[in-house]
């Protein structure tokens, strides 16, 4: 875990430190859980089942040592909504527990938390070091086996304490349910404000929980479609601030804004390659849209495809040999795989209706996307080679699906009807049972997933 | 200030007695003449309201209707009567589909303006185009009758050239 927990602070002196010490001391606590590890009673959670009885879990609110008991509180209560949110854990209400006055250091009576159906249990205790820092420590427990799974610390700036939480939420997640989490991540989307006919739009960045918004531009000009790179701070999205509208890249730490190329007309539809270091996109000439990439070292373009149709909303396989994209070459919007250097193109949606905004898994193992059938709007999944498709969520209007960083949940928005209707971030897991709006203080939009950041 | 709109006015004059005696014009004089009431011909205004700015298109088309066709027709002449207006083409797409492609359906929308517009003869050079996609409805409500004014071409006029 490089700690992340300090970005967006130019000095990573506190995030190296929590790293050293983390290493040191969470050799120490683990040796144990590594020797549970195989006797462990707790059934990992398979999310890849069709609906997913949540796994019930005891999370105890954190002990500030009473100075810290708020901040404590608050901590444990975000571990507690993220885990809730993932559809995967049942949260059991805190009214039923009944060994109390829990912290790090507490032995569980197992046989209590048993007792109230728990079968897993987090504990931690909050410190404020004399140096200002939070001391942070937690301790995953396997309820059944009476067994520690996970046994962590860490130091970071009060400040920082919503990502802390969300980092414990990743190691919780990670443990129980063999997959890497997606809390400590952000959302990068578009803030919409003001009436329908005049929206004003704003690139703006949050927590995937909706905390700690940003807005990165001014909304001056019409923003759209930002995606994050997947390998650093960096955003990629379509602005119309000059004489015509372009593919902007757009450093989130700097804060350093530059146009990508210098095409003969608009672009936009942009998304970064895998190793972030392509920027692909649509280029419009006359009535044809084609898709061209961009080396983002060399800053060499080159045209992938060549029709006399609409190729756009180009995505990467994660091994960044293929491509997935809409296309109406065929008289409606299709989605159509190719290799990375165009050939082969392949039209694999077949099912009744319009495919459009196709989004590789980073898994590799499902491509999401927008269909349009009678009238109706749905985000769902498909294998790469057009097959098993599913539809997650339907509605007046769902669009624009964007995958979480460990491919297990995709977030995108839904808009309402009439003068008065605007779009909502939600998101929506690979079960289709769990959807969870994200909620912003204005309309919102496009969104798109950042990497884990720790 | 006075001087400027003097000159102005003597040029706007001095075109349209230029088109006059063109034969092409021929029909173009009493369309300019008929809405005129308020209007000064070959003004921004007299293109909205005595040519028609815009376009309308179905459902996820580009092609044009007739009736689109007519107002480019009058579009074209009104340009050639007024050589020192340049324009913007905008390409607008109804909220019924996803944000990309509408982007390029507007483009798309404004490149069959600008074809029929050239083949009437307009010079090239004269004209811009810019798709909105389905960001600017003119229309918000939840029904075909506002969607279907919102799939539009505008011809916007920026201003005297020169």
């Amino acid at each position: 875990m490089s700690l992340g927990v300090t970005t967006g602070y130019p000095n990573n002196r506190y995030g190296r430190a929590l790293v050293q010490s983390m290493i040191k001391l969470c050799t120490a606590m683990l040796i144990g859980a590594a020797l549970v590890r195989p006797a462990a009673a707790i059934v990992e959670i398979d999310i890849t089942e069709g609906q997913v009885e949540p796994m019930p879990i005891a999370l105890p609110a954190f002990s500030g040592n009473g100075t810290d008991d708020q901040l404590a509180k608050d901590i444990s209560d975000v571990v507690t909504a993220d885990l809730r949110r993932s559809g995967l854990f049942n949260a059991i209400d805190p009214a039923a527990f009944i060994q109390q006055g829990m912290n790090v250091h507490t032995t569980p009576r197992f046989g209590d938390w048993r007792t109230i159906g728990a079968q897993a249990l987090v504990t931690g205790s909050i410190t404020k070091q004399p140096d200002g820092r939070l001391k942070a420590e937690f301790r995953l427990w396997d309820v059944y086996a009476g067994q520690q799974l996970i046994g962590q610390q860490f130091f970071t700036a009060p400040e920082n304490w919503r990502r802390l939480a969300h980092i414990i939420s990743d190691s919780v997640y990670e443990r129980l349910t063999g997959e890497k989490g997606y809390f400590d991540t952000r959302i990068v989307f578009i803030d919409e404000s003001g009436p329908k006919e005049a929206r004003r739009k704003r690139l703006a960045i949050m927590d995937q929980d909706g905390a700690n918004i940003r807005y990165l531009t001014r909304g001056t000009d019409l923003v759209l479609t930002p995606r994050f790179s997947p390998v650093n701070q960096e955003v990629t999205y379509m602005s119309y601030m000059g004489e015509t509208p372009q593919v902007y890249l757009f450093n989130i730490e700097t804060g350093q804004r530059e146009i990508l190329g210098d095409f003969p007309g608009m672009t936009f539809a942009p998304r970064f390659s895998p190793d972030g270091q392509q920027v692909i996109m649509s280029l419009q000439q006359g009535s044809n849209a084609n898709i061209f990439v961009m080396d983002l070292r060399s800053r060499r373009t080159t045209r992938l495809t060549n029709t006399a149709a609409i190729d756009t909303s180009p995505s990467y396989s994660p091994d960044g040999r293929r491509i997935v994209f809409e296309s109406d070459r065929g008289g409606a919007q299709q989605l159509y795989t190719m290799n990375a250097d165009g050939s082969n193109p392949q039209r694999i949606s077949f099912g009744p209706g319009r495919y459009s905004t196709p989004v590789w898994s980073p898994r590799g193992d499902l491509i999401a996307f927008t269909k349009l059938h009678q009238g109706r709007f749905m985000i769902g999944v498909m294998r790469p080679d057009g097959k098993g498709e599913r539809i997650l969520t339907e509605g007046y209007h769902n669009e624009g699906p964007a995958w979480s960083p460990n491919g297990r949940v995709l977030t995108f928005f839904r808009d309402t009807p009439g003068a008065q209707g605007g779009p909502q971030v939600w998101t929506v897991d690979l079960t289709g049972y769990n959807e969870q709006l994200v909620s912003t203080p204005n309309f919102a939009s496009d969104p798109a997933w950042s990497p884990l950041l720790n | 200030m006075t001087k400027s709109l003097v000159a102005r006015a003597s040029r706007i004059a001095a075109v349209i007695a230029v088109c006059a005696i063109a034969a092409a014009c021929s029909q173009t004089r009493p369309d300019l003449a008929g809405g005129a009431g308020s209007v000064s011909p070959g003004t921004t205004q007299d293109f909205v309201v005595n040519v028609g700015d815009r376009i309308y298109f179905l459902n996820d088309q580009s092609s044009l209707t007739p009736a689109a066709r007519a107002t480019l027709d009058k579009q074209a002449q009104w340009l050639q009567a007024y050589p020192r207006y340049t324009i913007t083409i905008e390409g607008h797409a109804d909220e019924r589909g996803t944000r990309q492609y509408n982007i390029a359906l507007g483009a798309r929308r404004a490149a069959a303006a600008y074809d029929y517009l050239i083949a009437k003869g307009v010079n090239p050079s004269r004209i811009k185009t810019l798709s909105y996609g389905k960001e600017r409805p003119i229309a918000v409500c939840d029904a075909e009758s506002c969607w279907s004014q919102n799939r539009r071409a505008v011809t916007v006029v920026n201003g005297a050239g020169s």
